[in-house]
């Protein structure tokens, strides 16, 4: 007890000088230049309730029973939630408390889902850490707006085709990065993912500079327009289905669509995962010297990785550019890949479920506090840290063996 | 001729700030093995720290100019040392034996919390500080062209080269020094060896921020506007700096903070001032590909 309360007063202490300069004193803009004003009440405070909370943590926490183990069927019991899931992302826009607003946070949601997805097989399977999946997005997204702006070519066309210009990339800044190990990966792929951000923001005569693309065509369905006023030669959506017009439907369309890409991103992820080369990356990831040995190539199988995640990023991107119908290099900046990396961290790296989760804690309850926009950052910052010293390896760190061998119990 | 050397003598003030932080980076990387993500973050709170001391020491303290520098020198080490304890000690000393991604994470969580923290403590505008030493010499007068060396840029250089030395003595003869490098080599068996590995890792913590706040000093009364944000880019060229010069090496960190400083200075010079921070990062990537351990860095024998 009296440890605990000495332990208490030195991390309040420890707490007050650390906020003394920066939250004791305040910069004030005044006539003459910078002055200062001092807020020493709240030194007070967050000396206090470091104190309580380390207090409580050293008096509450032992007395806490241990979590029990993990059911044995937790692997079934997986497999009915990732299902339960699903089905509730299908009926989500049609329950009665699903309004406009709800259906818009949740295509938001989704979106970090398919970009966690993606960069599922890049970090979670091959092992290599990627600082700069934005960059992917960013050409996805790019690459649909100019398409469609310079040849007027519709959204299903370019989808593709933004896929491919992405894995290009992917296999273009892949090069450099693959003789490379761990953590300078990190940095060189953050570096390239920047110098993607500074090149949209500079060349001004093909990307319209800070300024962005506006006026992103939106997508149809097979032909159907969800304009109120259909463009020449196509029929409205509403008026084929018999429906009266309006905006809802295309919020609902675009929730569908991305849900659709989602899954297809997760179905992909899971096939192939049984196949040759989706055991190579979780070989790689293992043991790179082994693989080599048994004839592995190393290049290709890391290259093939980065390509198809960079695919995925591709198609979430161009989705992006046409939901939102406005992009700029603000929407691409480092802060979105480190998100994305989280959200893949800290679901447990290489699970599915997980990733969802992570998407669910860290994107969507953010969105739900939009009020309390200023400390919506730091939540999330503390969210981060949190969860990694609760669980180091992830929420859902059990990793699904990729082959058994043998009779299972 | 004259602007080529003009050009120089700046970039050679940044890099001598970039080296500063870029030893922060490298001594951690060579303990841990890990990129400590938030040490950007450290390096602009030290500014902003620095800032309100200085301010404190003359509006409140009546204190000279002099004076107020040194008391917003031993401050601004003393705080930045203190949150770079503690962010060790919260964030990743339970996270050393985790997989290696958690405490990159957890970095990443640390440099985003601090960066809110100081946005929302202090508002998220450019907080501006009139030159407070000013003037210097011209070096040389050319054809209606004169090399100006100012003060400040004196201070800076010198300041470097003061810390420098002084680190260097301590790594090479202190016995704190030998500890690290010990550490550096095998942790285990340092630990073995009765070192208290808790304490040699969270000195040098506190050691590397301590420094990169007197770079956030520095920068305060070089560049007079500091904002929230310069942490971020700042961390990322004086991460390149250390792997420019082999991450791990000390005067490789400053070899290589001096190296970007430069590059950036002439880039802008010479090119496009639009593309600095590409040329820098360009610089690294061209580092790792054609030479992975940097100039003065050893290769890494990989056992099998």
């Amino acid at each position: 007890m009296t440890a605990a309360l000495r332990d208490a007063l030195l991390a309040g202490f420890v707490a007050a000088a650390m906020a003394l300069p920066i939250l004791g004193f305040r910069l004030v803009d005044s006539a003459n230049g910078l002055s200062l004003a001092g807020r020493f009440d709240l030194v007070a405070w967050s000396a206090a309730i470091v104190f309580c909370g380390r207090l409580a943590v050293k008096l509450v926490l032992p007395a806490l029973p241990r979590l029990p183990a993990p059911p044995a069927a937790f692997g079934n019991l997986r497999q009915i939630a990732g299902w339960g899931m699903a089905g509730f992302a299908l009926v989500l826009p049609f329950l009665p408390f699903a309004d406009r607003n709800l259906v818009d946070k949740a295509t938001l949601v989704l979106i970090y889902v398919m970009l966690g997805w993606g960069l599922n097989i890049v970090v979670g399977l091959a092992g290599l850490l990627d600082l700069g999946f934005v960059a992917f997005y960013a050409v996805g997204a790019y690459s649909y707006a100019l398409l469609s702006q310079t040849f007027g070519l519709s959204f299903w066309v370019c989808l593709p085709l933004a896929g491919v210009f992405a894995a290009g990339f992917g296999i273009l800044l892949g090069f450099p990065v693959l003789r490379l190990r761990g953590d300078y990966i990190a940095i060189v792929t953050m570096g390239l993912g920047e110098i993607i951000r500074v090149i949209l923001q500079n060349w001004q005569d093909v990307t319209g500079g800070p300024n962005g693309i506006s006026g992103i065509e939106r997508p149809s369905l097979f032909g159907l327009s969800f304009k109120a006023v259909p463009p020449e030669g196509q029929r409205s959506f509403a008026e084929v289905v018999g429906l009266d017009f309006s905006a809802d439907h295309r919020v609902i369309f675009l929730y569908f669509l991305i849900l659709v890409l989602a899954l297809a991103t997760n179905l992909f992820t899971l096939r192939i995962r049984r196949l040759p080369v989706g055991r190579a990356w979780e070989a790689l990831r293992e043991d790179e010297i082994a693989c080599r040995s048994l004839g592995i190539n190393p290049t290709t199988v890391k290259l093939s990785a980065f390509a198809l995640g960079a695919m995925f990023a591709g198609f979430a991107g161009s989705f992006f550019a046409t939901r939102q119908g406005f992009i700029s290099p603000e929407s691409f900046t480092f802060h979105e890949s480190a998100v994305i990396l989280a959200i893949v961290v800290l679901g447990g790296m290489g699970s599915q479920i997980g990733i969802v989760l992570a998407a669910l804690l860290l994107v969507g309850l953010p969105e739900w506090f939009r009020e309390l926009q200023q400390f919506r950052m730091l939540a999330f910052g503390g969210a981060m840290v949190l969860i990694m010293l609760w669980k180091p390896s992830g929420l859902l760190s059990h990793r699904e063996p990729t082959i058994r061998l043998g009779e299972t119990r | 001729m004259e602007y080529f050397l003009q050009q120089l003598i700046n970039g050679l003030t940044l890099g001598a700030i970039y080296g500063l932080i870029a030893l922060g980076y490298t001594m951690v990387y060579s303990i841990l093995g890990m990129i400590n993500f938030a040490h950007g973050t450290i390096y602009m709170m030290g500014a902003f720290i620095s800032l309100i001391a200085y301010l404190a020491a003359t509006t409140i303290g009546g204190a000279s100019v002099v004076v107020a520098l040194f008391v917003a020198l031993f401050a601004t080490m003393g705080f930045t040392g203190l949150w770079g304890w503690t962010m060790e000690r919260v964030a990743y000393r339970p996270l050393r034996a985790a997989p290696r991604l958690a405490p990159l994470i957890s970095a990443i969580g640390v440099s985003i919390i601090l960066q809110n923290f100081v946005a929302q403590a202090q508002g998220a505008r450019v907080k501006p500080l009139p030159p407070v030493i000013r003037g210097g010499f011209s070096l040389m007068e050319g054809d209606g062209f004169a090399i100006s060396l100012s003060w400040m840029q004196i201070i800076v250089v010198l300041t470097t080269l003061a810390l420098m030395a002084g680190f260097t003595w301590m790594i090479t003869s202190t016995s704190l020094g030998r500890a690290q490098r010990a550490c550096e080599q095998d942790m285990k068996m340092a630990a073995l060896l009765g070192i208290d590995v808790d304490r040699v890792i969270s000195t040098t913590f506190v050691i590397g921020a301590s420094l990169a706040g007197v770079a956030g000093l520095m920068v305060t009364l070089y560049y007079g506007v500091i904002d929230f944000y310069i942490g971020f880019l700042a961390g990322i060229k004086a991460f390149t700096a250390a792997v420019l010069g082999g991450i791990g090496s000390l005067p490789g960190a400053m070899l290589g903070g001096l190296l970007i400083g430069l590059i950036e200075a002439l880039w802008s010079a010479y090119f496009s001032i639009e593309y600095k921070d590409v040329a820098t990062f360009g610089i690294l990537v061209m580092v790792l590909v054609f030479r992975p351990t940097g100039l003065l860095g050893r290769p890494d024998v990989e056992k099998i």
